[in-house]
């Protein structure tokens, strides 16, 4: 459009040239970090198969049919040296959601019990909530693991020099030997029974909310609930006369029979990943209090609210808001960091499989691969429903 | 004037002393520690516990210890209780601090040392000037000074070759935690740049370089860098073992650091940008000299945190056979000369001390510089 007028001046827009037009600047980069990646990619590909070529290696997921031929100290469910690498893959998986799941469970507990007394009115108490997580952050989970397992449960006793908890449980250094429960005939209605408990009490819990709408009175669902829960399965239990017992260990010679034997690295790591996660928890329930502000209690206490429903409906609720992202982030941590059970023996899906299995068929790519994708699975699940269930809460601003 | 039963003060009473009740050490007692059944009752289970924790841990570590011996001999064998046993520690110190570092050469490693802390000191006390220069020869200069001096390879002026195969301790602690940092900040600066870039095939690698990152224990990534990369790369190509774990700690912290800058560029508010392009800044000009430098001394205390969490992260190298701190503890408590029921303790004490008093004096600093920019509300 540049014109060139009677006088010589010239008038319009300056002529760009192509390469300083931002929109064809970005269109070039991007370009060339595409072919910069398919260049990488495929110069992967090429040495990778040299690789395997020269190392003679095989490739391929066939040798997940492949017999392992080792033992795991610790199956959820039946396994023998005989089993398939599949089936590896799944104890290990098994193993590292029971010590994830059981972690979470106490991490939470430990977590909110500290996290409350560091807010605690009471000096000491909050002083020594404060240290505790101070010291278990300032250390490496991978240093406080191997001391649990190498200095604690290393050094119990023999199991004839057990320590024992009022003759039922058991403390030595092959692990904790628990009573095992025994189920006899009909206990399976139990499980049924606990559903129906939960079912009704889901049932009790709408019609409560709908007659409080209707007529506002209240009902008092929590104490009925639980009442429903217990109740339904132990009058389940007394009409068949108490199926379910327990199998105390016994030693015999120079081991425990019976009961069931936790083994030492389950309760190293165990112990180990919840009171390491538990601090960050505390750390997240403080934040999430105090991000409540002061006002709202007071305001809350003028409208003639009482203590509880003041937390139950005012500050837990504001709370959460912040909380329940930052303790998701906190219980996938932990699911992560269970991996480094590797480090004490632990026969986790990483352990097993990146570490005994890779050792074994020196398939490196596919196993590394498959750990990495069951783990990232795991993470953007998770976040994918974080993320869904953060859009729900969201302050609505109206 | 008056009458003889009348009495009139000349001066002033002295004041009370206020009600010891209701004040100072009293009070304050009162109010925070004995304000009620419960709180009482919480703080004699406090005061017990502390108790239990603290008086065995002074006496293992102090009182029952032994501090001077040849061997385990040293440790066993005594009536009493047994305490610590630190010639363990003396006997392993230079194992704990070189691996198995050439005696000769440790020089080098404490000259690095020397030289680190020299440009550290001054990087972090704020009233100090020349910043950039100094930041200049502590990122960019130091490394390569310290790799030169550490791996050497220059027999003519007295730099013999030491493969890191040798190295070990705190050396390999420091040194996988200290490249971590300076190869995580950059790449976490593109990376959070790339996810807020315009050009969509840009921000969606980005996303997906960090989210994968993000998504997958170290522990995997560590293994991945160790025993998968060899086979991308041409056989000719010898990675060294340590240099693996240092790609991958550093690809895995600078996803991490990404989603920690990239909080600071959110709170840049949207006029720096247009008032900089109104300026006829480019986009790089635009970002290195006006919003990078505000962004990231938002998040000062951000990427220090990020640098605690990969400083406690280095101990995982052990599992893939390189011994750092952790590891050379795990070898010398293997060792049959010392093998005594306190000398477990003892290591883990002695190792804990240096991993906390490391975290704490960064997470410290990270609070001391939170505090330093905060606006004053």
């Amino acid at each position: 459009m540049r014109r060139r007028s009677a006088d010589g001046v010239i008038s319009g827009p300056p002529r760009i040239p192509f390469y300083n037009n931002p929109r064809i600047r970005g269109v070039l980069y991007q370009l060339i970090l595409l072919a910069a990646l398919i260049w990488l990619a495929y110069e992967f590909v090429i040495n990778v198969r040299a690789n395997l070529a020269a190392q003679g290696f095989s490739s391929g997921f066939g040798f997940l049919g492949n017999t392992a031929g080792f033992g795991v100290s610790q199956s959820l469910i039946a396994y023998s040296e005989s089993d398939s690498y599949g089936r590896v893959f799944v104890v290990g998986l098994l193993n590292t959601l029971l010590v994830s799941a059981i972690g979470i469970v106490f991490a939470t507990l430990l977590g909110f019990v500290i996290g409350l007394a560091r807010l605690s009115q009471n000096w000491l108490v909050a002083r020594l909530a404060g240290g505790y997580v101070e010291v278990i952050r300032n250390l490496p989970l991978l240093f406080q693991i191997l001391f649990w397992y190498l200095a604690v449960l290393g050094t119990l006793p023999l199991p004839r020099q057990s320590f024992s908890v009022f003759g039922q449980v058991f403390l030595n250094n092959r692990g904790v030997i628990v009573p095992a429960p025994l189920f006899g005939e009909g206990a399976s209605y139990v499980g049924g029974a606990c559903l129906l408990g939960i079912l009704a009490t889901i049932a009790l819990a709408r019609w409560a909310r709908h007659r409080q709408d209707l007529t506002g009175k209240q009902f008092p669902v929590f104490v009925s609930g639980i009442g429903l829960i217990i109740g339904i399965p132990f009058l389940v239990l007394a009409t068949l006369g108490f199926p379910i017992s327990f199998e105390t260990p016994q030693l015999r010679g120079f081991n425990f029979v019976g009961g069931i034997r936790l083994i030492p690295e389950f309760i190293a790591l165990l112990i180990a990943l919840s009171t390491y996660t538990a601090a960050y928890i505390a750390e997240v329930v403080r934040a999430g209090v105090q991000s409540v502000p002061h006002g709202q209690s007071e305001a809350a206490l003028g409208l003639g609210f009482k203590r509880g429903l003041l937390l139950r409906l005012i500050v837990v609720p504001q709370a959460l808001r912040v909380m329940v992202p930052l303790l998701t982030n906190q219980y996938l941590n932990l699911t992560k960091n269970s991996t480094l059970g590797v480090a004490i023996g632990y026969p986790d899906l990483f352990g097993l499989f990146a570490g005994t299995t890779l050792n074994q068929t020196h398939q490196a790519i596919e196993v590394i691969a498959i750990t990495m994708a069951v783990y990232l699975v795991i993470s953007l699940v998770t976040s994918f429903v974080m993320n869904w269930y953060n859009m729900r809460l969201r302050l609505v601003e109206r | 004037m008056t009458g003889p039963n009348a009495f009139v003060r000349q001066e002033l009473i002295s004041a009370l002393p206020p009600p010891l009740m209701a004040s100072g050490v009293v009070l304050w007692l009162r109010q925070r520690l004995f304000s009620g059944v419960f709180n009482s009752v919480l703080t004699v289970v406090s005061v017990a516990l502390l108790a239990a924790l603290l008086w065995p841990t002074i006496r293992f570590l102090l009182i029952d210890a032994v501090w001077s011996g040849s061997s385990r001999e040293a440790c066993v064998g005594q009536a009493g209780p047994v305490g610590a046993c630190w010639p363990f520690i003396t006997a392993k110190l230079t194992q704990f601090a070189y691996g198995i570092y050439p005696e000769t050469e440790q020089w080098r490693v404490d000259l690095t040392y020397l030289i680190g802390v020299a440009l550290l000191v001054p990087l972090l006390v704020p009233r100090i000037p020349y910043k950039i220069a100094n930041a200049f020869l502590f990122f960019a200069a130091y490394p390569v000074l310290a790799y030169l001096l550490l791996v050497g390879g220059y027999e003519n002026i007295g730099l013999p070759h030491v493969e890191t195969r040798l190295w070990g301790g705190l050396l390999v602690t420091l040194v996988i935690s200290f490249m971590g940092i300076i190869g995580s900040l950059p790449l976490g600066i593109l990376l959070a740049l790339g996810r807020r870039s315009d050009l969509p095939i840009v921000r969606m690698l980005s996303v997906i370089f960090i989210e994968f990152w993000r998504g997958v224990p170290l522990i995997t990534v560590l293994f991945f860098a160790t025993y998968m990369l060899p086979f991308f790369l041409p056989e000719s190509w010898k990675i060294d073992p340590l240099a693996r774990v240092l790609i991958g700690v550093t690809l895995f912290a600078g996803a991490y650091m990404a989603e920690v800058v990239r909080g600071g560029l959110a709170a840049i508010p949207r006029g720096q940008f247009e008032g900089s392009t109104a300026l006829g800044l480019g986009y790089w000009r635009t970002m290195i000299f006006v919003i990078l430098p505000q962004a990231l001394k938002h998040v000062i205390p951000g990427i220090v945190n990020s640098f605690i969490a990969l400083f406690k992260d280095t101990t995982l190298v052990l599992i893939v056979s390189i011994f750092d701190l952790l590891g050379q503890l795990r070898a010398g408590f293997a060792d049959q000369n010392w093998i005594t029921p306190a000398t477990l303790f003892t290591g883990f004490a002695f190792a804990g001390i240096i991993y906390f008093a490391i975290s704490f004096a960064m997470s410290r600093y990270a609070l001391y510089t939170e505090q330093r920019l905060a606006v004053p509300r």
